[in-house]
């Protein structure tokens, strides 16, 4: 790995092995991603992609290869791990709002604690990305009077206080109903179009065609392909890609 | 049988007042002292905290096997001896039947409320942790901005469930000698034989303070719901 390279990356994963107990959820899994590169990771349930993703925050503990963040090796040192997540956002599946605080205490509590920023600075750039994904008004609220799609908007304008480098997304839409899908993904679309590096595992094909610059297919804790959308989604090489496509495409 | 009497009952309301105001703040103080001490027990079990974790299990799995009353007892005579060792001083120090109930109450009901606690943080949601840590906060703030306020919600019935019950118990210090309410209401009517009427009066008492504590526990219920659904 030359230096040019090793400061570009974003993300750095070398043969990254995680297990649970006896069984391997990542096997030697190698993935780099640039800044700027939005990344798209699919696969069949129990394949890995949360695992994968969740390491990158160290949410996970991954076993052996290493993990390069904004040039921060992850290893066990606490203050690393954090430094890692100050510039890392995280979106999950279920939300995780925090019920008790309201919508704007949601969006400020890192920033002020994790990040140094007064009450007033913290509250300004609150509004500012709650502007961005478009519920400023709701900022009084709590999490439990707004609808799905709103709240999992709040969480992606938390993850954004933060101001990080990388923004990781774990089945995003997947907890909404239909009609609350549209909402969210314009929003990521958003997110992408500023630039901001992302890895988002989603079932949601027409997104991924849209937005991404490489499709990474995971089966069985292994990356079996990784191409750009055109030739993932066209002419991909591997028989179990091309199964799985069958079955998220019909 | 004559017709009761209710004007020594009047008579000795002030005397009684001094009962229940002894109840009262041996309750809040015990249920402060306690709740802190009972967050501590569960919160070193709740991050398995090596050494303090299993010696929290059997502190508590020890208070709550005893009565009491026979806690009451061993503290009124183990903590002075206590004390002495502590300051070398060779022989007891004796610390009176006040601090005795005070110490006794606060690490008795600790017990309690740490096993309502440790409920409480075991039934907040996995995804809580990881939100936190995925915005890079300390476990000190984790627990203290998010998951313990959670915690407090989810539990407050319960806790002050345990409070009433508490409050209850404070007569039980008369083995002290100390005087509750119930001692000051037993005292007057051994003097003057109207046992009936003191501890009818005295019934009525507990009755409307345990009773409106239960509808302010009925009014947090509702609240800790409408809080957790959406
Ligand atoms: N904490 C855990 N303990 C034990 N096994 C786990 C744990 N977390 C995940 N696994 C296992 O690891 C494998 C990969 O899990 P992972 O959540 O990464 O899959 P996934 O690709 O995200 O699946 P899904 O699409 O269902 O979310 C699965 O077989 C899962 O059962
Ligand atoms: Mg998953």
């Amino acid at each position: 790995m030359n230096q040019s390279n090793a400061n570009t990356n974003v993300v750095e994963m070398i043969d990254v092995c995680k297990r649970y107990g006896t069984f391997e959820a990542l096997k030697k899994v190698n993935l780099s991603v640039r800044k700027g590169e939005r990344i798209i990771i699919c696969g069949p349930s129990g394949s890995g992609k949360s695992t994968l993703i969740r390491c990158i925050n160290r949410i996970e503990q991954h076993d052996a290869g290493s993990i390069v963040v904004e040039g921060q090796e992850l290893t066990g040192a606490e203050r690393d791990i954090a430094k890692v997540r100050r510039e890392v956002g995280m979106v999950f599946q279920s939300f995780n709002l925090f019920p008790h605080l309201t919508i704007l205490e949601n969006c400020t509590l890192a920033p002020r604690r994790a990040r140094g920023l007064s009450k007033a600075e913290a509250e300004d750039r609150a509004m500012h990305y709650l502007s961005k994904v478009r519920i400023p008004d709701q900022a009084k609220k709590y999490p439990g009077q707004l609808s799905g799609g709103q709240q999992q908007r709040v969480a992606i304008a938390r993850a954004l206080c933060m101001e990080p480098r990388v923004m990781l997304f774990d089945e995003p839409t997947s907890a909404l109903d239909p009609e609350m899908v549209k909402e969210v993904l314009d929003t990521m679309i958003g997110l992408a179009e500023e630039g901001m590096t992302m890895l988002c595992v989603t079932h949601e094909m027409g997104f991924a065609k849209q937005v991404a610059d490489r499709v990474v297919f995971m089966d069985g804790g292994q990356k079996i392909e990784e191409a750009d959308p055109q030739t993932f989604f066209g002419a991909p090489e591997n028989d179990r890609t091309r199964a799985f496509l069958q079955q998220v495409l019909h | 049988m004559n017709g009761l009497d209710f004007s020594v009952v009047a008579d000795a309301l002030p005397y009684l007042w001094k009962g229940l105001q002894f109840s009262l703040t041996l309750t809040v103080v015990a249920f402060a002292a306690g709740l802190v001490l009972g967050v501590a027990l569960a919160l070193v079990q709740h991050l398995e905290v090596p050494v303090l974790s299993p010696l929290a299990k059997v502190y508590v799995a020890i208070m709550r096997s005893i009565p009491l009353i026979m806690v009451l007892f061993w503290f009124f005579f183990l903590v002075p001896l206590i004390i002495g060792a502590m300051m070398n001083s060779g022989r007891p120090v004796p610390i009176g039947g006040l601090w005795t109930a005070i110490i006794t109450f606060s690490l008795f009901e600790a017990a309690y409320y740490s096993e309502i606690i440790r409920v409480g943080l075991r039934s907040v949601n996995k995804g809580q942790y990881e939100a936190a840590k995925a915005l890079s906060l300390s476990t000190a703030t984790t627990y203290r901005s998010i998951v313990l306020p959670q915690v407090f919600r989810i539990t407050s019935p319960i806790i002050l469930n345990q409070t009433i019950i508490l409050f209850q118990d404070t007569s039980l210090v008369y083995v002290l000698s100390l005087t509750d309410l119930t001692g000051a209401a037993s005292k007057i009517a051994q003097l003057n034989g109207t046992l009936v009427e003191m501890y009818l009066f005295i019934a009525l008492v507990y009755l409307v303070i345990c009773t409106s504590a239960s509808q302010l526990v009925a009014v947090l219920r509702k609240r800790t719901r409408i809080a957790t659904t959406r």
